[in-house]
C-alpha cells in the first residue's frame, strides 16, 4: 500500500486501532481454517468432515462473497448513518474479498482438480458456474491492482468508472453460488437479497439524483422567466 | 458410450486386488510399530475387517478390496433432506426415527402382495457383507462395507407378475419424525425406481447395516436401498413401500430436475451433469493422513460394467442418462 508522508501522519490512534480490530477479524476465519487442517493432518480433530476439500472451498468462497457485501454496504452504512469514517475501512475489506476469492480459487486448483488440468479448462470454459466464477475473479484482479493510493491518482475520475465493476463481480458471484447448490437454495438466496439491497439502495440514489437534477434544471429557466 | 471399452476396465481392478491388499498388510505393519510416531494410524487405517474376497466374489463385484471409507466419514457426511440439506445435518439431528417396529407394503403388480415387518420381509436370507463404491452424483466417492441381503430373493417371494416391468420404492416422509420434511426442497415422500432386471440384478442389495451394525439413521436406517453402479441418490433410504408397477415410476430428483437427474442414473463419466463434469471424483477414503481426498477418474458403472453393462446393450446412455 502506497502512503503518502502526510496521509500517514493524519492516521489518528483511533483509526489505527479499529483498522487492526478488522484486521483482526479478517483473518480469523482463516486462522480458524488453518488450525483445523492442521488438526486433520495431525488426525486429532474431524472439524472439516469427510470431505476436507470441500468444506475449505466451500468456507473461502463464502467469506470472499462475505467481503465483497461488507465492501459494498460501506457506501450505503455511509449514506444512512452519516459516519462519513467508513469509507476508509471500504479498501480493506475489498482487498480481503479479493484475498478470500484468490484463496478459494487457489483450493479449487491445488486441492480439488490437482492433476486433473484438462478438466479445469473444460470447467471454466463448460460450466457456468465456475465460468462466472472465475470471471468473478478475473475481475477483481485490476481493481486490487488500482487499489493503492498512486493508481487512485493517476486515474482521477476514471478510477471511481473502473470500480463500478464491483457491483457486477457481486451479480456474478452469487450467481456462482445459486447455480452450484443441488436444490436447497436457501443460502445462496440470502446472499442474492443482500446483494439485491445493497445495488437496490444504489440504483434508488441514482434515479433520486437524475429526479432532483431534472427538478433543478426545470426550476432555473422558469425563475429566469 | 462404447460398451467394450466400459468393459475393458473393471478387469484391471481386479488385477490390482493383490496389491492393494499388500498396501493394507503394509499399513497394518506401520500401525503396529508405535516408535516410529505414527500412533494416529492406527485409527486412520482402516477397519481391520480382514476382507477376504474369493475370486468369484471379485468377479461378481460383491467385494472391493479398495481402501474403505471410515466409518465417521460414512455416517456423518449424508445427502438425506428428510433431517436436513447439510452434509452433518442428518448425523446432528436428534435420534427421532423410530425404527422399530418397521413394516413394508410390498404391492402392485405381484401375486402375494402383503404388508409385513421389517423382519419378516427379510426372514430367512443371511445377511451378507458387500463393499461396494458409492458414487455420488455431487462428485465425490466412498468405499462402504454394507450389511444386507439381495433385493432379488425379497422380490422374489412376493411373485411379481408378467406385468411388473418396474419397481417403485417410497420413504417415510413423517414431519414427526423427520424434521427436514418440513421444508419443501424435494417433493415428499422421496421416491425411487428400478427396471425389474436392475431390481433382480445380484449386486443390487437391500442394506440393513453398515460396517457390521445396524443402519444408523442418518444412513437410512432401518432398511435402505443400494445400487452400486447408479449416482447415490437411487439408493432410497428407510424404505416403507416398495411397488411392483408397469410403467417408468415417478423418481424424486427426476421430478425436481428432469434435466438434470435421469431415471437410470447411471455413473457414465461420459455424460457430465448438465452444471459440472462427471469425468472423476474425489475418493473419500482412508486415513486422517488424506486430508486433501485424492481425486480419481470416474469408471463407466462405476467400475461394475462387467457386471451390469449388459442389462443396457443397445440402449444410447447420453439419451437414457
Amino acid at each position: 500500500m502506497v502512503l503518502t508522508t502526510r496521509t500517514r501522519r493524519r492516521a489518528e490512534p483511533r483509526i489505527v486501532v479499529a483498522k487492526a480490530a478488522v484486521h483482526l477479524a479478517a483473518l480469523t476465519p482463516l486462522a480458524i481454517l488453518l488450525w483445523q487442517m492442521w488438526g486433520e493432518l495431525k488426525g486429532v480433530s474431524h472439524a472439516l468432515g469427510a470431505d476436507p476439500v470441500a468444506e475449505i472451498e466451500h468456507r473461502l468462497g463464502l467469506w470472499a462473497l462475505r467481503f465483497l457485501m461488507l465492501t459494498l454496504a460501506i457506501t450505503p452504512l455511509r449514506q444512512l448513518t452519516g459516519w462519513n469514517v467508513l469509507v476508509r475501512f471500504r479498501r480493506m475489506l475489498g482487498l480481503y474479498a479479493f484475498a478470500y476469492a484468490s484463496l478459494h480459487f487457489a483450493a479449487y486448483l491445488g486441492l480439488d482438480l490437482r492433476g486433473f488440468w484438462a478438466q479445469v479448462f473444460q470447467d471454466i470454459v463448460k460450466r457456468p458456474y465456475i465460468t462466472v466464477g472465475f470471471i468473478a475473479w478475473l475481475l477483481l484482479v485490476p481493481l486490487a491492482v488500482t487499489s493503492t493510493t498512486g493508481w487512485i491518482k493517476r486515474l482521477g475520475r476514471n478510477w471511481a468508472r473502473l470500480h463500478k465493476l464491483v457491483y457486477g463481480i457481486a451479480v456474478l458471484a452469487v450467481l456462482h453460488f445459486w447455480w452450484l447448490v443441488k436444490s436447497d437454495l436457501r443460502e445462496p438466496a440470502l446472499y442474492a437479497g443482500i446483494a439485491a439491497l445493497l445495488l437496490g439502495w444504489r440504483a434508488w440514489k441514482a434515479l433520486e439524483a437524475r429526479a432532483g437534477a431534472r427538478a433543478k434544471a426545470r426550476s432555473v429557466p422558469s425563475a429566469r422567466a | 458410450m462404447n460398451l467394450r471399452d466400459a468393459l475393458r476396465i473393471p478387469s484391471a481392478d481386479v488385477t490390482e486386488e493383490s496389491v492393494y491388499r499388500d498396501r493394507r498388510r503394509v499399513l497394518a505393519m506401520i500401525g503396529a510399530v508405535p516408535a516410529l510416531g505414527l500412533a494416529g494410524c492406527s485409527e486412520a487405517a482402516p477397519p481391520a475387517s480382514k476382507a477376504t474376497i474369493t475370486p468369484e466374489q471379485a468377479r461378481a463385484g460383491f467385494r472391493t478390496a479398495e481402501e474403505q471409507t471410515r466409518e465417521i466419514d460414512a455416517t456423518t457426511y449424508n445427502n438425506f433432506y428428510e433431517f436436513g440439506t447439510a452434509k452433518d445435518d442428518p448425523a446432528n439431528a436428534p435420534k427421532t426415527l423410530r425404527t422399530a417396529p418397521w413394516t413394508v407394503a410390498v404391492g402392485g403388480q405381484c401375486a402375494k402382495p402383503g404388508k409385513l415387518s421389517l423382519e419378516d420381509l427379510i426372514k430367512g436370507l443371511a445377511p451378507q457383507e458387500r463393499i461396494y463404491r458409492m458414487r455420488c452424483v455431487e462428485g465425490w466417492s466412498m468405499v462402504i462395507p454394507w450389511l444386507g441381503v439381495p433385493l432379488g430373493d425379497v422380490l422374489k417371494r412376493f411373485e411379481p407378475t408378467s406385468k411388473a416391468k418396474y419397481v417403485a420404492f417410497t420413504s417415510l416422509a413423517d414431519p414427526q419424525q423427520m424434521p427436514g420434511v418440513r421444508a419443501r426442497v424435494l417433493d415428499w415422500p422421496y421416491r425411487e425406481g428400478l427396471r425389474i432386471d436392475e431390481a433382480m440384478h445380484p449386486l443390487t442389495l437391500l442394506a440393513t447395516g453398515m460396517y457390521g451394525k445396524a443402519l444408523p439413521q442418518q444412513n437410512g436406517a432401518p432398511l435402505r436401498l443400494v445400487v452400486p453402479w447408479k449416482y447415490g441418490f437411487k439408493g432410497i433410504k428407510s424404505i416403507i413401500a416398495i411397488t411392483f408397477v408397469e410403467r417408468m415410476p415417478k423418481t424424486s430428483w427426476n421430478m425436481s430436475q428432469a434435466s438434470e437427474y435421469g431415471f437410470f442414473s447411471n455413473v457414465n463419466p461420459a455424460v457430465d451433469h448438465p452444471r459440472w463434469s462427471q469425468a472423476s471424483e474425489r475418493r473419500i477414503a482412508g486415513s486422517a493422513s488424506k486430508l486433501f481426498a485424492e481425486r480419481v477418474p470416474t469408471l463407466p458403472f462405476n467400475g461394475y460394467a462387467a457386471q451390469v453393462a449388459s442389462l443396457y446393450a443397445g440402449m444410447d446412455l447420453k439419451k437414457w442418462f
